[in-house]
């Protein structure tokens, strides 16, 4: 088998392999590194910061359903300077991409992290926008349009780094927040954050999670995630970090066939530690049976009927 | 450091109707294992997330692991045999810590097993404390008497020991025993606040293993909060799952 050149590059961010962690799922990295060196990545989405430390919901915070999880951690995390200060250092003496996920309560909340962390040397913002809009009322930035395209604009202002916008799939109609993104100045799109989801015990007759919904990942959302990174990656012209139930090779390549340009693995880190390699390997595995050259030769791709 | 690896089951043994005991060849794994650690282990594809499991014993490089039946995880496990292999990742979390002196071991029902390394490697002797739902339903007694300076039993119908709550005897053996230096216990959450009631009647130390559902089980994704007394969450998989009884917020 011929050497696939993995590197590919996400809006003008390099990376040695399209293979990153999805936010949420890997911490800062630190656990994971204990099992192997996270220089094998292509790069890290770290937790979802805020501009507060956040002590997250009470549990159960999560549950399995068939192939997949629910989740409703609620943002925990040690805030964005408790990030800087004792994450960050650690982080940056690896060699893989490092990309700050953040939520915010208003525009503002945005615009200052983004500050804070373009400033301290992170390589790319992720702006989660599936989180409540305090000053709206609590409605999810990620499913207005005006309401994405303003905080989109506050993180464009406030970065020197490149600004991903994270796309929840609790829409209607994904390509209208997409392609209002895109007019904001994004540099580039990720999806899918997790669908609604909920699991009743039906013998205490109580949600499973204390918060009774929560949001479904893993191999069951694989499907969804791919419809609809394709309809994004032809209703927008910024590159697409595709995920949502990643667990192997084909899967990745499926998402990368379908626009993607880079893939991010999460859930199926828990029931293997190692999936991302793995996902890597499978990946190179499939572009040298098919006698790419370059794994970004996979882009997009697929021949629809 | 936890590591990941594929176990050949050396045999696998019912304890009584609900228990089930696996014995595993897991190499290093075995050999890191620290008192009141757990392993999350795989069953099979169709489930995505791992189950957790304390360890049991540790003998060289096998390890054994009891448990009970309770949902589809733990009853493709029950049903493993000699020859198989286990996809386990471990040894996690944080487990007891040993004070300067001796230890009263305490376990209720399933919770049981985990006592039993953390009674084998005290280094200053351990006595033990054991409930059960009834005679028929206890499990690795003699290994227990076998362990420790002396072992208390209770059950909850009076078919074996005393008829009553482990905190009864609990009571019981730190009356007589004013030399034990800590309690360490696992079991359901009320034996455990129970246990760290009369602890704090007799002024001594407790530390309590925690249980709480699991995603990544090494500390990265933040889903096994366990709420502590000041009000911040704590992780079971990597902070826990033993704790510092007066750490836990009770009221939960
Ligand atoms: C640190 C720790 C150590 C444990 N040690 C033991 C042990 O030595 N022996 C033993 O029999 N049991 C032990 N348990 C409980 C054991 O993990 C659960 O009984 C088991 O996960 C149930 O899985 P299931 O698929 O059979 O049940 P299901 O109810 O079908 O499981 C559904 C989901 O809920 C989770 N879950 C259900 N009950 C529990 C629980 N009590 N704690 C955590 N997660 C749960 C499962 O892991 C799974 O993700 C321990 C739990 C923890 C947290
Ligand atoms: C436990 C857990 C926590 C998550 N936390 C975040 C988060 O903080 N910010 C975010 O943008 N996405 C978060 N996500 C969503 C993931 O990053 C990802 O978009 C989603 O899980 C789909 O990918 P997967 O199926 O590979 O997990 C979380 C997912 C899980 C399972
Ligand atoms: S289970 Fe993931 S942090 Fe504890």
């Amino acid at each position: 088998m011929r050497n696939v050149d993995m590197s590919v590059t996400l809006a003008g961010m390099t990376m040695k392999n399209p293979v990153v962690v999805a936010s949420g799922t890997f911490g800062f990295g630190r656990e994971y590194g204990a099992l192997y060196p996270i220089d094998e990545l292509g790069g890290i989405c770290v937790k979802g910061l805020t501009f507060q430390r956040r002590e997250g919901n009470p549990p159960p915070r999560i549950a399995e359903t068939p192939m997949g999880i629910l989740n409703s951690v609620g943002l925990q995390n040690p805030g964005v300077d408790g990030f800087i200060a004792d994450e960050l250092p650690e982080l940056k003496k690896h060699d893989l991409r490092i990309i700050a996920n953040i939520s915010g309560n208003t525009p503002e909340e945005y615009g200052i992290m983004c500050e804070k962390l373009s400033a301290a040397g992170v390589d790319m913002i992720e702006v989660n926008i599936s989180c409540p809009n305090v000053k709206a009322g609590g409605l999810q930035y990620g499913v207005v349009p005006e309401m994405a395209a303003e905080v989109t604009e506050q993180a464009k202002r406030h970065s020197t780094v490149p600004v991903m916008v994270k796309l929840s799939p609790n829409v209607t109609d994904i390509t209208e927040i997409a392609r209002a993104v895109e007019g904001a100045g994004a540099d580039a799109v990720s999806l899918i954050n997790t669908l609604r989801g909920m699991r009743i015990d039906v013998k205490t007759r109580r949600p499973v999670l204390h918060q009774n919904t929560g949001g479904l990942s893993g191999p069951a959302v694989l499907p969804v995630a791919v419809r609809m990174v394709w309809e994004v990656s032809n209703a927008v012209r910024i590159p697409v970090l595709g995920m949502g139930g990643i667990a192997k090779g084909e899967d990745a390549a499926q998402m990368m066939l379908a626009g993607a340009t880079a893939v991010a693995v999460g859930t199926a880190c828990f029931a293997d530690p190692f999936a991302p390699l793995r996902v890597r390997d499978g990946l190179a595995a499939i572009a040298a049976e098919q006698g790419l050259e370059r794994v970004s030769q996979l882009t997009g791709q697929v021949q629809p009927w | 450091m936890p590591v990941q690896k594929e176990c050949p089951i050396l045999s696998v043994e019912r304890l009584n109707a609900d228990a089930i005991s696996i014995w595993l060849e897991c190499g290093e794994l075995a050999k890191a294992a620290a008192v009141g650690q757990f392993v999350n282990i795989k069953c099979g594809e169709a489930l995505l997330l791992r189950r957790p499991i304390s360890i049991c014993r540790v003998e060289d490089t096998r390890l054994n692991v009891v448990f009970e039946v309770r949902g589809e995880g733990t009853a493709w496990l029950a049903a493993r045999s000699a020859g198989e292999t286990l996809d386990v990742l471990g040894p996690l979390g944080h487990g007891f810590t040993y004070p300067e002196g001796k230890v009263l071991v305490v376990g209720g029902g399933i919770g049981v097993p985990p006592m039993l390394n953390t009674a084998l490697r005290a280094p200053a002797g351990a006595i033990a404390c054991l409930g059960f739902r009834s005679a028929e339903r206890a499990m690795l007694v003699e290994e227990f008497q076998r362990a420790c300076e002396q072992v208390y039993l209770a059950s909850d119908d009076g078919t074996l020991g005393v008829h009553g709550f482990v905190a009864d005897i609990v009571d019981a053996a730190l009356t007589e025993h004013p030399e034990v230096a800590a309690v360490l216990a696992c079991g359901p959450r009320i034996m455990l606040k129970t246990t760290y009631d009369v602890c704090r009647r007799h002024g001594v130390a407790c530390q309590v293993s925690m249980e709480e559902r699991m995603g990544c089980g090494i500390g990265a994704c933040l889903v096994c909060a366990c709420k502590s007394a000041d009000g911040a969450y704590r992780h079971v998989c990597k902070d826990g799952p033993v704790f510092a009884a007066e750490e836990v917020c009770w009221d939960a």
